[in-house]
């Protein structure tokens, strides 16, 4: 860790987007973890994608649960609207922030211990239910802040930093997720920012729950040998099936294409998803074979990567349940409230 | 490209910038540290080594350094490098018992000086502290040369020119002042060793044009007139003055005839503004004084009434480049221009000059007139005699003069000596960790955000009434702290060991400056193109690692490294470190590598 905030000086042609933003604009505060530690990457790969996809940073929302990945969301996009809420609750904090304004963009940060253990319940129905959000899992597969015991997704069989065999059965996310609803899915990882940062600028203009399960070795107590997420381990078994290039609608396309490389998938809001394949079996499209393509990996102790899933027409609670356009803040009293008399109204029509 | 030798001594130095390009190569971090600690007399020790007159060249240096500081590509302007030089020439203690001692016992080699300038003294200084007996000889009662003769008493007084000339006459060097040398056989057919010749370049350059002859008793070349004013032989000049000329001795000579009673005072040059000799900071002092300057406009006559000046015809022209990048002044067609004036300052330049030279004592000269001489030792085709300063290479300035006498010194030790002028001595380099824990460094890395300090200034009304009276104050200890903090502390250097990297980019992503880069290798310039942010400035290297474990390699672009060290706060392994480089060039004495 640092505590010297990041000198304000920046090169003279440093880049800017189309708001006239830098990339230094997309950052927060200094961060408090340790040197080295993979979510200070994903934070800069959040920064990356919000400053390439022109996202006005006071129209974010960032939520959190608590842990060292719940930490992260104060050392990235310091001018958006942030909330910690208790430990496994971000969810469903998110969800009523959610339900309530949908013109902002949701982004929840949770870790392997706040989203597989105590609010694994949380994650589960926020994917069944469809929230439009970004669910960022930054999965270390330990307890980082209580010394490193094993949590919910560590591998059976890998040992901890003092040499314990793990024999608890792993949750995988990525797996549940799929099961559940979510209808962009990716794993990536944080040592490997060409591959993270169009997924999450795919996530984050996905319309549904997107989730996406960053395994961020934790230097301190799950980067040594034995370790199945360090980042020897990670970078020797990762069997990316697919790259993501993010293609705005407003973008030119430069990129070349070998024929049957390439599969395009357009979002609902026009941006476009280039999937160049590496595994040339594996469709995206596919849940039910994204699911066994997982195991079968898994059980040969590779880490499936990239986009693995992606339903570009899906919906999302809003329509499920119908929700007004506007944001409630913008409705006025009368129209929230509109007093005794239309609430009798509403009672006699139901007696 | 292959792995950055970062073991080679110019690697780092060329990192640090200021240090590369001052001619000396003063660590210039090093005493900027110093002076923000308040080590003022350390800090004018480290100056004195290496520059030999910190409290002349830090209030008249022609500052090399601070176009070239690292914080003018990241910030507006660059450190005030020369200004805080002389704060610690001004505010140190009496460093006289840290100076060197001539040794009792002498080595019995006797080197004849000619000229007292700052060439000289610097060859005095380095062998007089290492047994020689060094003879000064200058046509003028004290030491100095042009630092004394040419440069006005309100940018330099004389007390800091006696003080530091002191400091060198004090090592017993022998003074022979008001002795004209006519003979240089003489010299090297006399009972010396070697000579040393730093006669500068003493011919102020003329204009032969129309009314030059007739109206001569009102125009002045600018060295001679600076010369009389600084030795209290003229008196004031006349009311409307025109300085003819671009350079540093034009704006002495300007802002001088302000103070001897010129009112309505002009310079006026062939080139454009920014093309003009003299340094920017210069031109700004003399527009604050009241001066303006007309470029673009060569002069043609010189008009008179009977030899009594009335003023100058000037030509206008605009300037065109060929292919090769030469000037030349094509005349625009316009009407020629009159400016009257009472008298003339010509300042077009000024030549070295060897009348008392024998042409037959086999000492080559070439078609310029210039001694033939070997530029790495200085020596001329006459072993025994060695040239410096001005009187070497041409017109320079003070701090090229004073690294010119460390080279010659060398060379006369070596030549006395009997061994090859050509091995010379490497500088003694040193690259040391700064880490004292674990956020702790041994030098300030927060980056300071504070603007460039204005040096205090006497005012106008007064300064232009005394021409002794020094304009500028220097900055005060709190000021020259603040300045001293803006320095990036560029000697202390990112050290990356790629054998301890686990490639988890916290460099990267911490890079304030995004200088850091992990890709696959390639050529120079597609990696240059490659890296996070595009390195443009090809004057500065690519510090490229061996291959790390997953095939690629660690690119930094030293151009705009702000040195703050988060990079290496943020490696968990250790694998960057903070060094801080230094780097002292040799003296006379000091043994060359064996080899």
């Amino acid at each position: 860790m640092t505590y010297l905030a990041k000198p304000k000086l920046l090169r003279t042609d440093a880049p800017k987007n189309s708001l006239g933003y830098t990339r230094r604009d997309y950052e927060g505060a200094i961060s408090t973890l340790c040197a080295g530690c993979g979510h200070d990457s994903i934070s800069a790969a959040i920064v990356q994608a919000c400053f390439d996809l022109d996202i006005e940073p006071h129209r974010v929302a960032k939520l959190s649960g608590i842990g060292c990945s719940s930490k992260t969301p104060d050392y990235f996009l310091g001018a958006s609207h942030g909330f910690n809420t208790t430990h496994g609750r971000m969810p469903s904090v998110l969800t009523g922030a959610a339900l309530a304004n949908r013109d902002l963009t949701y982004m929840g940060i949770s870790g392997d211990g706040d989203s597989a253990s105590i609010g694994i319940g949380q994650f589960a129905h926020a994917m069944r239910r469809g929230v439009n959000m970004t669910y960022i899992v930054e999965n270390i597969g330990v307890y980082g802040l209580t010394k490193g015991q094993f949590s919910a997704t560590a591998d059976k069989g890998s040992k901890s930093k003092r040499g314990v065999v793990n024999n608890d059965t792993p949750i995988d996310l990525v797996a549940l997720a799929l099961q559940l609803g979510a209808s962009y899915v990716a794993r990536s990882f944080s040592g490997d920012k060409e591959q993270l940062i169009p997924l999450i600028k795919g996530a984050l203009r996905h319309r549904g729950p997107a989730f996406i399960d960053v395994i961020s070795p934790c230097v301190t107590f799950n980067n040594h040998a034995g370790s199945t997420k360090s980042y020897d381990y990670v970078r020797e078994h990762n069997d990316a099936v697919n790259r993501l290039d993010f293609i705005l609608p407003r973008d030119q396309i430069n990129a070349t294409y070998a024929p049957g490389e390439l599969r395009r998938i357009v979002q609902h809001d026009g941006s476009i998803l280039h999937l160049r394949k590496l595994d040339s079996d594996y469709d995206p499209s596919d849940r039910v074979g994204a699911m066994n393509h997982l195991q079968e990996r898994h059980a040969l102790g590779e880490i499936v990567t990239g986009l693995l899933y992606v339903d570009s027409s899906a919906e999302d609670l809003h329509r499920h349940l119908n929700t007004v356009e506007k944001p409630l803040n913008q409705l006025g009293d009368a129209y929230l409230c509109p007093g005794s008399k239309a609430l009798d109204a509403l009672n006699a029509s139901l007696r | 490209m292959k792995p950055t030798n970062i073991g080679a001594h110019d690697y780092f130095h060329k990192v640090v910038d200021c240090q590369w390009a001052c001619p000396a190569h003063t660590p210039v971090p090093e005493y900027i540290r110093l002076i923000a600690a308040g080590r003022y007399s350390d800090a004018y020790m480290i100056n004195w080594r290496s520059n030999v007159f910190p409290g002349i060249l830090g209030r008249v240096c022609d500052r090399p350094c601070e176009p070239a500081c690292r914080r003018g590509r990241v910030d507006t302007e660059p450190v005030a490098i020369c200004r805080l030089k002389r704060v610690c020439a001004d505010l140190k203690d009496d460093i006289q018992d840290r100076l060197p001692r001539a040794p009792d016992k002498k080595n019995g080699k006797r080197i004849a000086c000619v000229g007292a300038g700052p060439a000289s003294l610097t060859v005095a200084r380095d062998l007089a502290s290492i047994g020689y007996q060094v003879t000064v000889f200058d046509s003028g009662p004290l030491p100095g040369g042009m630092m004394r003769s040419q440069i006005p008493k309100f940018r330099l007084p004389d007390t800091v020119i006696d003080e530091e000339c002191g400091y060198i006459i004090n090592l017993g060097v022998e003074t022979r002042y008001n002795q004209w040398v006519n003979s240089l056989r003489e010299l090297v057919d006399g009972d010396w060793d070697a000579v040393f010749v730093g006669t500068g370049a003493p011919r102020g350059r003329d204009a032969p044009i129309p009314g030059r002859q007739e109206a001569a008793k009102y125009i002045h070349i600018g060295i001679e007139w600076l010369a009389n004013v600084a030795f209290g032989h003229t008196t004031p000049i006349s009311e409307r003055v025109i300085v003819l000329g671009g350079g540093a001795t034009a704006m002495d000579c300007c802002r001088s005839a302000r103070r001897m009673g010129g009112e309505d005072v002009k310079v006026i040059v062939r080139s454009g503004f920014e093309e003009m000799k003299a340094s920017p900071w210069e031109k700004e002092e003399a527009i604050h004084e009241g001066i303006p300057i007309l470029n673009m406009r060569v002069p043609k006559e010189f008009r008179h009434d009977n030899g009594k000046l009335s003023g100058v015809l000037f030509e206008i022209v605009r300037a065109e480049y060929d292919a090769k990048g030469r000037r030349s002044l094509i005349p625009t067609g316009e009407p020629d221009e009159f400016h009257e004036c009472d008298e003339v300052l010509v300042a077009i330049g000024q030549e070295t000059a060897f009348p008392w030279i024998e042409k037959d004592i086999g000492l080559e000269f070439d078609k310029w007139e210039m001694p033939v001489l070997n530029p790495a030792t200085l020596q001329s085709t006459l072993p025994k005699v060695i040239f410096g300063g001005d009187a070497a290479l041409g017109p320079k300035n003070i701090i090229t003069a004073a690294a010119q006498g460390h080279e010659a010194a060398i060379s006369i030790d070596l030549f006395c000596r009997g061994k090859d002028l050509l091995k010379r001595p490497p500088p003694m380099t040193n690259l040391v960790s700064q880490k004292m824990g674990i956020h702790e460094w041994s030098y300030d890395n927060q980056v300071s955000e504070e603007e460039r300090k204005k040096v205090p200034v006497k005012a106008l009304e007064k300064t232009l009434k005394d021409i002794k009276l020094e304009l500028e104050m220097g900055f005060d200890p709190f000021m020259a702290c603040a300045e001293a903090e803006r320095c990036l502390n560029c000697d202390i250097e990112t050290v990356f060991t790629a054998k301890g990297c686990i490639e988890c980019d916290a460099c990267v992503d911490i890079c304030p400056t995004e200088c850091i880069t992990f890709t696959s290798n390639g050529e120079e310039d597609d990696l240059r193109g490659r890296l996070k942010a595009p390195a443009k400035n090809h004057d500065q290297a690519l510090y490229v690692s061996d291959v790390l474990k997953t095939g690629r390699v660690m690119v930094k672009d030293e151009n705009i490294c702000l040195h703050c060290g988060m990079c290496a706060e943020r490696c968990p392994t250790g694998a960057w470190d903070m060094q801080k480089f230094f780097l002292q060039c040799a003296e006379a004495g000091t043994e060359p590598k064996r080899t």
